[in-house]
């Protein structure tokens, strides 16, 4: 990490607890708010030294990603798709980078259970497939419960970490090529610009199109954001505590007729498992 | 090496509600059943602890794994079918209990206009209602003959509900209460109330109590956790075939399960059927199961794809549209379940509590109880609203108008998760010549099989009925108060996109063999010792959730069978020539 960004991370983590207490405070009480208290000053102060004294943070190294530059490309992009602001941490914060990091490097990655044989056809009609952007909740019964984002479609040989590898690797060209500096040292505005210009297919990248990259990308940076924290993201569960979500739970038997809105502290896969 | 098995009365192939049932009536009348399951075996102590959005509901841990099989998929005759490729793009259930683990429990019996859907549309609006090329035809059985058979398996499941007050005549009530009525169902009922419509809870899987079937299988009291759709039930609180036709199938003594068993033929001789071959995927030995009966139980594709590869029946040819293996497939999906969505200011809902059926819906715009006179579309369905219980990563549903990601949407995404309900219509793909299931020529499985191709293409049928299903749901939406309020957009075609297992046809059933495969005991005309039972029977879809009419259509063909056995053999039904050929 660059001293910058060291800087950005102790910030925003400042940010958000000031911002956690307006939130919280007096809804939940004290215990959630003493919680995140707690968690922030264990952490203790990031140094160039890493003196990493906490189990979490022993579980986020790169074990996808190489080379750092290609990390912290990604690292900006999912700030991007999902920035910090005044309610609460953005993807950087949540842990997102490290998320996707360990996805690419598992099954999810590799697409272990996805059918990749050949022939891996690159014409018209699979340039206009890959198009096609219907979100994921918007296909047949039972899928409201998929995240609204566009489904990816796939004729690819490309496996998915090696599209995000070169995906994140041609951000940074585009963004070289045209602002002469890294992805990483770019304003907002024009990171933003680069990320459309994928969002919308004009970047051309290798096997692939970059909408197919981009939706992914969309995609990842939410579920790393929301997944439970067993996966390297969700932070000390501050995704769900912005959505005001609760994690999972037995049962809401005696929950579920009521009228008000029922505020619960977060629990995890973990706390859950026991 | 082929390992060969001594012959059984019945060798099932699947273990969801089709293949379930039939292997707990067929064991229960002491028939000897071997159940072959391509998946793991799954009790409900896997789903225990395993409350996980990312696992379940993103990364389809409860699918079949596409990296052995999967389907490929066009609109039109003249493209090349493209492999659909991942678990994204298509959800097929798998393991114990396939697809009937993970639904959602939304149980609904088919109307009486859905089963004689020809006759009846004949008969109120005249001929030429139907449009060209629409190849909908009458099912050989009515919603009367159906009923006992509906009537049992709501029993076996426990199924949770009250009458519908414009539903077909029941013989019983539902053996339990419905579930509690959450706030947005209330609001869904009291608007739809005040507009006119007669509402009611949604007949629900998710058990209301503590329920013994008549199998003596506990079912548990549903606690709304909201891990339901797309999960394994770890209180034992949904129905499935895990907690009642597979333990009732083993208590019997008389079925064995066998796991990691990979059909690849139905193996005939004579005009008979001597039993299947399949593949134990974990050593990727051949192993042939004979027997006197079987029966195919699987998921519609995998029923249509073995009957293919097994060449039996004359395949469908849309081009002479002739034969009728393959014909007509239908389903549920994609342009089907549009409506509206509203964001409500002033309002939060619990939305992170659930259960896959818990809702609120109204027959009055079903199958064909308004008048189709003057819309230019047949058939209908229900509106719903359904409170499934929204993950963390699912919940982040925007205004339109609101960029997809960065600043704005982040905002929106938070203040909205917990205000926006969605109402839609569950209308059905119709049968149509075009729309055909065969084998593809260029992409194979493991074993070297060709895969499963669908042929599929919207019409303005598909348009027309989704468009006024739209409109209804906004005018109930904007009775509930919602202050925006968008509505779905109408896909132009169809877009490969295989989610929420609403696929169907390929091996129907009726009265006729020149246009049906299965009789009504879903016996095949052409082979009278093999069955081929579930979705993949039925002609078109009705207009709402099919399971309880499989779950039906299994009790029946179980009577079948065990019939056929018990006489000696022959034709269950008698051939009839319909007077119309489509």
């Amino acid at each position: 990490m660059t001293q910058d960004e060291e800087d950005k991370d102790t910030l925003s983590r400042r940010k958000f607890i000031k911002n956690s207490g307006l939130v919280a405070g007096g809804v939940v009480g004290g215990s959630l708010l003493g919680g995140l208290l707690t968690n922030q000053f264990t952490s203790g102060p990031k140094t160039q030294t890493k003196n990493i004294e906490d189990h979490e943070a022993l579980q986020h190294a790169r074990v996808f990603f190489n080379r750092k530059k290609d990390f912290d490309t990604l690292a900006a992009a999912t700030e991007c798709i999902l920035p910090e602001d005044d309610l609460g941490p953005g993807a950087i914060l949540l842990g997102v980078p490290y998320f996707i990091d360990k996805q690419l490097a598992g099954s999810w990655g590799t697409n272990a259970k996805e059918y990749m044989r050949d022939p891996f056809y690159q014409d018209e009609q699979v340039i206009d497939y890959e198009h096609k952007d219907t979100p994921q909740d918007k296909s047949g019964p039972n899928t409201s419960t998929k995240a609204p984002t566009p489904t990816p479609r796939y004729q690819t040989r490309l496996n998915r970490g090696e599209m995000f590898l070169q995906g994140v690797r041609q951000i940074n060209e585009v963004s070289k090529e045209k602002f002469d500096d890294p992805f990483t040292k770019l304003a907002e505005e024009d990171q933003i610009e680069i990320l459309q210009a994928f969002e919308n297919g004009e970047v051309p990248m290798t096997g692939v199109s970059s909408i197919t990259f981009f939706n992914f990308l969309l995609q990842m940076t939410l579920e790393g954001a929301y997944a439970d924290p067993v996966y390297g993201g969700n932070k000390d569960m501050m995704g769900w505590k912005m959505k005001e979500y609760p994690g999972p739970r037995m049962a809401y038997l005696d929950e579920i007729d009521k009228d008000e809105f029922i505020l619960k502290e977060p629990k995890s896969l973990r706390e859950y498992q026991g | 090496m082929v390992t060969k098995h001594d012959k059984v009365d019945v060798v099932i192939v699947g273990s969801g509600w089709a293949g379930g049932v039939m292997a707990a009536e067929l064991g229960k009348a002491g028939k000897k059943v071997v159940v072959l399951e391509r998946g793991e075996e799954r009790e409900t102590q896997d789903y225990v602890g395993v409350k996980d959005e990312l696992r379940y509901t993103n990364r389809f841990e409860m699918m079949q794994n596409l990296s052995h099989e999967t389907i490929t998929s066009r609109n039109t005759l003249d493209e090349t079918a493209l492999p659909v490729r991942t678990r994204d793009e298509m959800m097929v259930g798998t393991d114990s209990g396939g697809g009937s683990v993970h639904w959602a429990g939304a149980t609904y019996r088919w109307l009486p206009y859905d089963f004689e859907i020809r006759s009846k549309t004949i008969e109120r609006y005249g001929e030429d209602k139907i449009p060209d090329g629409m190849t909908i035809q009458d099912w050989g059985i009515t919603y009367d003959e159906m009923e006992p058979y509906f009537d049992r398996w709501e029993k076996t499941a426990g199924t949770s509900g009250e009458e519908d007050p414009l539903g077909p005549p029941r013989s019983n009530d539902y053996p339990n209460p419905p579930l509690k009525e959450s706030p947005p169902i209330k609001l869904f009922k009291e608007a739809t109330k005040n507009l006119g419509y007669h509402p009611y809870q949604v007949a629900s899987c998710n058990v209301s109590q503590r329920y013994e079937n008549p199998d003596g299988q506990v079912i548990n009291q549903c606690q709304f956790c909201a891990f339901c759709t797309q999960y394994g039930c770890d209180f034992g609180a949904k129905s499935d075939p895990i907690v009642t036709v597979i333990p009732t199938a083993q208590k019997s003594g008389n079925v064995d399960f066998r796991y990691d068993a990979y059909a690849r033929r139905v193996m005939h001789e004579n005009g008979r059927a001597t039993g299947i071959r399949y593949v134990d995927t974990r050593t990727g030995e051949e192993h042939e199961q004979p027997a006197d009966v079987v029966a195919l139980g699987a998921f519609s594709f995998a029923n249509n794809r073995l009957l293919l590869l097994s060449d039996i029946g004359e395949p469908y040819n849309p081009e002479t549209r002739t034969g009728f293996i393959g014909r007509n497939f239908n389903g549920q999906f994609n342009i089907t379940f549009l409506g509206a969505r509203g964001f409500f200011e002033k309002k939060k809902f619990n939305l992170y509590m659930g259960a896959g059926a818990l809702g609120g819906t109204m027959s009055d715009l079903a199958g064909d109880n308004f008048d189709h006179s003057d819309l230019d579309f047949l058939h209908g369905g229900g509106i719903e609203i359904r409170q499934y219980g929204d993950g963390a990563i699912a919940s982040n549903h925007v205004p339109k108008g609101t960029p997809a990601w960065g600043r704005e949407f982040k905002k929106n995404s938070i203040h909205y998760a917990n205000r926006s309900l969605q109402i839609w219509y569950t209308a059905a793909n119709m049968s149509w010549w075009h729309n055909y299931v065969d084998l593809d020529p260029t992409y194979k499985d493991d074993f070297g099989d060709p895969l499963l191709r669908i042929t599929n293409k919207y019409t303005d049928q598909d348009r027309n009925i989704a468009k006024f299903g739209i409109e209804k749901c906004k005018e109930i939406m904007e009775e509930m108060g919602a202050d925006i309020i968008d509505e779905d957009e109408i896909p132009e075609e169809f877009d490969h996109i295989y989610q929420g297992g609403h696929y169907a046809g390929g091996v129907i059933m009726g009265s006729d063999p020149d246009t049906s495969a299965v009789n009504n005991y879903l016996q095949m005309w052409d082979m009278e010792n093999l069955f081929v039972v579930g979705g993949s029977a039925f002609p078109q879809f009705g207009g709402h959730h099919p399971t309880a009419t499989i779950g039906a259509l299994a009790y029946r063909a179980a009577e079948g069978i065990e019939k056929y056995l018990n006489d000696g053999g022959g034709l269950l039904a008698q051939a009839k020539k319909e007077t119309f050929i489509t």
